[in-house]
């Protein structure tokens, strides 16, 4: 008994398996969602606890802009995938640039909303426990767009430098689901900031 | 292990030299090999297990008889808190993690693991975690000159770990050296899902899965559910000592329930992320020393699954004496007590398994058949503290010490000498000893039971855990110096072991591809395996491959 192949038989029926990038994707969409919802319920748990101002429905306005920034750029990043799959490198990369603007819009817009509450409203992560949580919660959701840009800028560049190919679509499904993923979690981040907790 | 069959991509050249010691290292350093990886994480794990054993040590010193001075109340602070944290984060889960590397790839007949980038990275990433923590040792002063190794306990209750009751930089040690374990865990558990849900060998069905494999999986999807609330309860007691944010202080209105409330959302799934897998090598184990195939596969994978999800729903049951009220604690007595009915599940089936087979008694068998015992008890302790009116009386005693010992170590751990009698024959290619397997087995049976048997008596007497001394007229002294006497037998054990491993290496019997007659298709490559595992992928058609092969006139596919 050494190291030689168990009977072989003719099984016609097909192997096949899940895909093993997608089932990773997954995995890490699990993980990440646990995560974040300690971090809504820790949220949830203080609405309405501070000790002090300012207030929530003092200091916050609905991000109306840069919401609708995020979510369209799931729809762009969905067309990249898709025409990198057709063969249209270059169509691809324009719909991925376009993605990284939408996605550095949104960024920006949350480093405005930061500053303004930091220098003008005067309110910090220790200021009081709804700056505590809005600060790490919204803090948590724009590192995870961050890291999406990295990458999705990294895929640019390959795009700029005529090395994207059809080849890559599957790949960039893979990013695309994160970036899903990143947007979906704006979706709650938003409802439980800006809708119950305001 | 054959470090010249390591393929050097130099080519012929390279393979004529003799490699020096520093090629040895390198090879290992940079190694993605699921098996090398495994058998670096089983070897880190039994660093800190030696590490851990001798806090305990201190510890039953200091405790031996009443009001001892051979530790300061402070270094016993230390003490348990490290024994905890270690045994827990770098011993329970690089042991289990390097089981689940070496022998997954190897029993779904696939040539590596999904990932093997991302493996090396979670093994040195949990590697660094384990370090940092001990660093503290040296770093945790920080500028303020007080305490060296973290002192608030392995579960770290707010608020005495806020900066002003906890103050220099051991207890930030310890949050970044979880942080980063926690890190390491999900990697590996994401390589491991992937690796069973896409890389199985021809015909290996989800329903011939190895219960180890299945094990793995249900293991996995809880580091990601179990360990994702740690990590974000680890981000915001970081941001509370750095900058300032009020998370668990309640001068700002923050709750430390809170805090409880989220580490053991963790802590509790983690019990069970330590045990299934003490439970899977039972599952490979006992039907191969019973000569019978497992009894109620089907049953087992669903006790299994069931397990995983009741356990996501019982953490509170750790926080009965901080008042829940009635409806609280009605819900999770009553969840707690759910958790028997798969494990019951699991424990017939073993029986089952075993009743009416040509049992055979080498030592994994030993090992196995006294963590059947044990696991038993510790359940019924369970049940006993699972009921609130009787947690409160006993909450935070010597009796809770024993009984969640009785698990660790009468559970996981016999189970993991089991599996190390069991596989080491595979890893190395050399059998180990049986007479001081034996030897091992039966000293440090005696051990455990003198230790931890008697550990609930001063509990239900009163004594309450972490105490670092006590009154002499309390009536805990010759109970406590009994226990430590037991401590005694364990360390001969265990130094058994090691030198068991050590001469088995050097010159033990050698073992050949399949030593133990066995069915899973680890066995049926060389031993130790080729860095590819299989020259020709395999092909299964039943849940006992080899059993196949072996009995061609009678394969079990039949039976399935």
């Amino acid at each position: 008994m050494s190291t030689h192949t168990l009977i072989e038989t003719d099984s016609t029926e097909q192997w096949r398996l899940p895909d093993k990038g997608l089932v990773g994707m997954i995995c890490l969409i699990v993980a990440e969602v646990a995560i974040f919802s300690i971090f809504v319920v820790a949220y949830i748990f203080y609405i309405g606890k501070s000790l002090g101002g300012p207030t929530p429905a003092e200091v916050l306005t609905l991000p109306i802009v840069s919401t609708i920034c995020l979510l369209s750029s799931s729809i762009t990043v969905h067309f990249a995938v898709t025409t990198l799959e057709k063969g249209k490198s270059g169509l691809s990369t324009a719909w991925l640039a376009l993605t990284v603007l939408l996605g550095g819009i949104f960024l920006a817009g949350t480093a405005q909303e930061w500053h303004e509450l930091i220098y003008e409203k005067g309110l910090t992560i220790s200021t009081n426990l709804f700056g505590t949580t809005y600060y790490s919660l919204v803090g948590l959701h724009a590192s995870h767009v961050f890291i999406g840009l990295v990458m999705l800028s990294v895929a640019l560049l390959f795009g700029l430098a005529g090395k994207l190919e059809s080849k890559h679509a599957h790949r960039l499904d893979m990013l695309s689901y994160y970036w899903h993923f990143v947007d979906a979690v704006w979706v709650v981040v938003f409802i439980v900031v800006y809708v119950i907790g305001r | 292990m054959n470090d010249t069959t390591y393929d050097h991509p130099e080519g012929s050249l390279a393979a004529l030299a003799k490699p020096t010691w520093l090629d040895v290292v390198n090879s290992w350093i940079t190694t993605v090999d699921h098996k090398r990886i495994g058998i670096m994480y089983i070897g880190y794990a039994l660093i800190f297990l030696v590490i851990g054993g001798i806090e305990a040590l201190i510890m039953r010193v200091q405790l031996s008889v009443p009001n001892n001075h051979f530790t300061s109340p402070e270094v016993f602070n230390r003490m348990f808190t490290m024994h905890g944290t270690t045994m827990v984060f770098f011993v329970g889960m690089p042991i289990l993690f390097g089981f689940g590397n070496y022998l997954i790839p190897l029993m779904i007949g696939a040539r590596d693991m999904a990932f093997p980038r991302l493996n090396s990275f979670s093994f040195w990433v949990s590697a660094f975690g384990g370090l940092l923590l001990y660093f503290s040792f040296l770093g945790g002063d920080g500028l303020y000159g007080a305490g060296t190794a973290p002192d608030v306990g392995w579960f770290a209750y707010a608020p005495l770990t806020a900066r002003i009751f906890s103050p220099g930089h051991s207890t930030d040690y310890w949050i970044l050296g979880v942080f980063l374990s926690g890190i390491g865990s999900v990697g590996t558990a994401l390589n491991l899902v992937v690796t069973i849900i896409s890389l199985r060998c021809k015909g290996m069905t989800m329903g011939r899965l190895p219960l180890l494999a299945w094990i793995y999986l249900v293991v996995s999807w809880m580091v990601f559910i179990a360990i994702g609330p740690l990590t974000a309860a680890q981000i915001m007691l970081l941001l509370d000592r750095t900058v300032g944010s009020h998370f668990f202080d309640a001068q700002a209105g923050g709750s430390a329930v809170l805090w409880m409330h989220f580490f053991w959302i963790f802590g509790h799934p983690e019990v069970y992320i330590l045990v299934l897998p003490a439970f899977g090598f039972a599952n490979e184990i006992i039907p191969v020393f019973s000569r019978k195939a497992i009894f109620g596969y089907a049953a087992m994978v669903g006790a299994t699954v069931g397990i995983g999800f009741v356990s996501l729903g019982v953490w509170a049951h750790h926080m009965f004496t901080v008042g829940l009220g009635p409806a609280g604690n009605a819900f999770f007595t009553f969840a707690t007590m759910v958790v028997s009915v798969p494990t019951g599940i699991k424990i017939f089936n073993w029986l089952a398994t075993i009743w009416g087979g040509r049992i055979s008694f080498a030592t994994p068998m030993l090992f196995s058949i006294g963590f059947l015992f044990q696991f038993l008890a510790a359940g019924l302790t369970g049940i006993m503290l699972a009921v609130a009116p009787f947690d409160w009386q006993l909450g935070n005693s010597y009796f809770v010490v024993g009984h969640f010992h009785y698990v660790l170590v009468g559970a996981i751990l016999y189970m993991i000498f089991a599996a190390f009698y069991y596989w080491f024959p595979k890893m190395t290619g050399r059998m180990m000893s049986e007479r001081l397997g034996k030897w091992h087995f039966w000293l440090f049976t005696l051990g455990f039971h003198i230790t931890f048997d008697l550990m609930h008596i001063p509990g239900i007497l009163g004594m309450p855990r972490r105490v670092f001394t006590y009154e002499a007229d309390r009536g805990w002294g010759s109970w406590n110096m009994i226990i430590s006497i037991g401590a005694i037998f364990q360390v001969i054990a265990i130094l058994i072991f090691v030198w068991n491993m050590i001469r088995s290496y050097m010159k033990g019997e050698k073992a050949g591809p399949d030593p133990w007659d066995a069915w899973t298709l680890e066995w049926s490559t060389s031993s130790p395996p080729p860095h590819y595992n299989f020259a020709v992928e395999p092909v299964v058609e039943s849940r006992r491959p080899l059993w196949d092969r072996k009995h061609p006139n009678d394969p079990d596919n039949a039976y399935e």
